[in-house]
């Protein structure tokens, strides 16, 4: 079990070096070979006005005419240890996590992402809760009720759910809840947990509900279709046979050989949420990660690009790795060597 | 009345092609402390059958009609929550296949205390201490150690014992056991066998084997019941029917049975075609198109049923041909072929 995490582990951490070159390279090295100078890019850093020789002199200080592993180096080094930028007026100190300065306000990348990570994980996690409970408990009564009216409603419902993209949904919500009805805040409402828990899911509730009806649907009808599967099992048939009640034998039997594929795809979908509901949140205008990241990919803001693209590609990461060592948990056939 | 009694009972199916007549009609009885063996080819409403005495196609597509009797009350009138509360306690199952009858991932100790708690009230303590103890009364070694254990993590002949244990945890007074060792290896094959035949002696229960093994029911049953189609054709004690059979099928059957004491390069005698459609049913006696008499009887082959009628001594055979010709043609032909083999 140990060295099977061990294994883990350092796989996951081989994943996260190969995305960071493959990010940089994009970022960095990619245009340059498309033909911008290193004084095109050093000129993002200083604006319009400058001279040649300021800009020249910017391109040397941020190393953009090193070979490319060294710019690669200085990057993973800022990462971990903090980074140092002469721009010539002074020297400023960027300390670890150092993911660089925004082109555009000038301001170190990690704290602004920290500040936009309570918002996308209130979000992931409060939709994430209602998908799975929703969309499960659908799944599993669809697929007692195979056939029935209620069955052929809610997996319709599903479909509409997976084919409606979340900005018409989305929408189509705010116009009837927040502005017909005013149940709801307008978007672009946003509380502290820590301020006001109440307010916090009060404003959070329509992009929640939103969210998880895209996602409920995919377990509503992975649900069903495990379950169909399961509860023609062999050992369905015994534990009805020891005398169990039908409700033990669907939850303690059937839902619990189900979960294991749903959990799978959980782990993913939740990773993928934390790196940005882009979507949703752009809709609801909550100013979270996927946000941040439409902005700074509109402004063309590399730093900020690159440094929500590897904090995402460490949430999935992460997930996949939670997942697979629960994977042994949940069933115990897994063996971990 | 037998302790377990059947009676006309009739589980069919409608689907979309038409309505299958798993089982059409049969009858028999079990008491305490005997087995009967059911015997018949895949799809003659073996398992069907056992299913439905336990009640389990409640609630599903199946119509039941006929009575089941268990200890003088019956069962297909019954409420569902009634049935279910006789199964695993008055009634219990032992499975074909150990592997898949056991849910993969729960412990074998988890499986058996879960089967125990549902019937008895008593803490988790009590409940495994059982469990352990039933391990190790049907032969599993360190039952302490081994009631942790995934079923994946038992040898084949080791799951089936558990399964029998996990049956037996409640005392049922009635076990079926559908194809108990059609899974194993011949090896395991008697010892499980023998260890079923030792728990009925110690627990005083009724058993039935259902099986397409005649080498399993003579070894363990009293009676044996022979199913073809849904229906009983051959039903007497297990000496009638090993030593006297009087329906073609039955000879079918004991033909193309392998033997060691046979020569290997006679060949078996196998039942020419294969078992007839539930839904389209051949028309009168239904062993008609693979009897190779069927035409000694004529016209009545292909159009009227055969009743099940006693031959001698409770001993019931469906055939049209009489008793004086089956007889005969067991003597003379089927025997001394069977014999010099």
């Amino acid at each position: 079990m140990l060295t099977y995490i061990i294994r883990r582990l350092i796989g996951a951490f081989a994943m996260l070096v190969v995305i960071s070159m493959v990010t940089f390279g994009i970022f960095y090295v990619v245009p340059q070979w498309a033909g911008a100078t290193p004084e095109a890019m050093a000129s993002r850093y200083v604006g319009r006005a400058a001279t040649p020789e300021t800009v020249h002199l910017v391109a040397e200080r941020l190393g953009f005419y090193d070979p490319v592993v060294v710019q690669y180096g200085n990057f993973v080094k800022g990462l971990f240890a903090g980074a140092q930028y002469d721009y010539g007026a002074g020297v400023e100190h960027c300390p670890a996590p150092c993911f660089g300065y925004s082109f555009i306000t000038g301001q170190p990348v990690w704290p602004d992402l920290l500040d936009r990570l309570p918002v996308t994980f209130s979000l992931a996690i409060g939709a994430a809760l209602i998908w799975v409970v929703a969309g499960v408990a659908v799944g599993v009564l669809s697929a007692l009720r195979r056939g029935s009216f209620f069955d052929r409603l809610t997996m319709g419902t599903a479909l509409a759910g997976v084919s409606l993209p979340i900005f018409f949904t989305g929408m189509i919500s705010l116009v009837v809840f927040s502005y017909g009805l005013g149940w709801t805040p307008p978007g672009g409402a946003w509380t502290d947990f820590s301020e006001n828990p109440a307010e916090w899911a009060y404003n959070l509730l329509l992009p929640w509900i939103t969210l998880a009806f895209l996602f409920a649907a995919t377990y509503a009808r992975l649900t069903r279709a495990g379950m169909l599967e399961t509860m023609g099992e062999d050992y369905i048939r015994t534990a009805r046979a020891k005398g169990l009640r039908e409700r033990q034998v669907v939850v303690k039997h059937g839902l619990r050989a189900t979960l294991t594929p749903i959990l799978t795809l959980f782990g993913i979908d939740f990773g993928l949420l934390i790196g940005g509901a882009i979507l949703t949140e752009t809709t609801y205008t909550l100013p979270g990660l996927g946000q941040y990241a439409i902005l700074a990919i509109r402004t063309q803001d590399m730093p900020q690009v690159m440094g929500v693209v590897l904090v995402a590609a460490m949430f999935v990461v992460i997930a996949s790795l939670v997942v697979d060592l629960l994977y042994a948990v949940v069933d115990p056939r897994v063996r971990l060597s | 009345m037998s302790f377990l009694d059947v009676k006309d009972l009739k589980i069919h199916f409608p689907t979309d092609d038409g309505l299958v007549k798993s089982v059409d009609g049969l009858s028999f009885g079990v008491e305490r402390g005997k087995t009967l063996g059911i015997v018949g080819e895949s799809g003659s409403g073996k398992s069907v059958t056992s299913l439905g005495i336990l009640g389990l196609h409640k609630g599903g597509r199946a119509r039941l009609s006929g009575e089941i009797w268990l200890d003088g009350e019956e069962l297909i009138g019954a409420s569902t929550e009634h049935v279910r509360s006789l199964r695993g306690k008055k009634m219990a199952m032992i499975f074909q296949d150990p592997l898949s009858s056991m849910h993969p991932y729960y412990t074998v100790g988890q499986q058996i205390i879960e089967a125990y708690r549902i019937h008895n009230d008593v803490s988790k303590q009590v409940a495994r201490k059982h469990a352990v103890d039933m391990l190790g009364r049907v032969g599993i070694p360190e039952p302490a150690r081994r009631v942790d254990s995934y079923p994946h993590e038992f040898s084949g002949g080791m799951r089936q014992r558990a399964m029998i244990a996990m049956a037996l945890s409640c005392d049922p007074e009635l076990l079926i056991a559908d194809e108990p060792t059609t899974a194993l290896d011949v090896t395991v094959q008697a010892q499980i066998l023998d260890l079923m035949r030792d728990l009925q002696r110690e627990f005083n229960s009724a058993l039935i084997i259902i099986t397409h093994d005649l080498g399993v029911v003579a070894e363990l049953s009293d009676d044996i019941l022979v199913m073809y189609g849904g229906k009983c054709v051959e039903y007497g004690s297990a000496e009638d029917v090993f030593y006297r059979p009087e329906h073609p099928y039955t000879w079918g059957l004991l033909g193309s049975m392998p033997r060691l004491d046979r020569e290997p390069t006679e060949r078996l005698l196998p039942i020419k075609g294969s078992p007839p459609s539930l839904i389209n049913v051949p028309p009168g006696c239904a062993f008609h198109p693979r009897c190779p008499y069927a035409e000694r009887t004529g016209d009545k082959a292909t159009t009227e049923v055969p009743a099940l009628a006693e031959t001698e001594g409770g001993h019931l055979v469906r055939c049209h041909m009489s008793r004086e010709e089956r007889r005969g043609l067991w003597e003379n032909e089927i025997k001394p072929v069977l014999e010099t083999q």
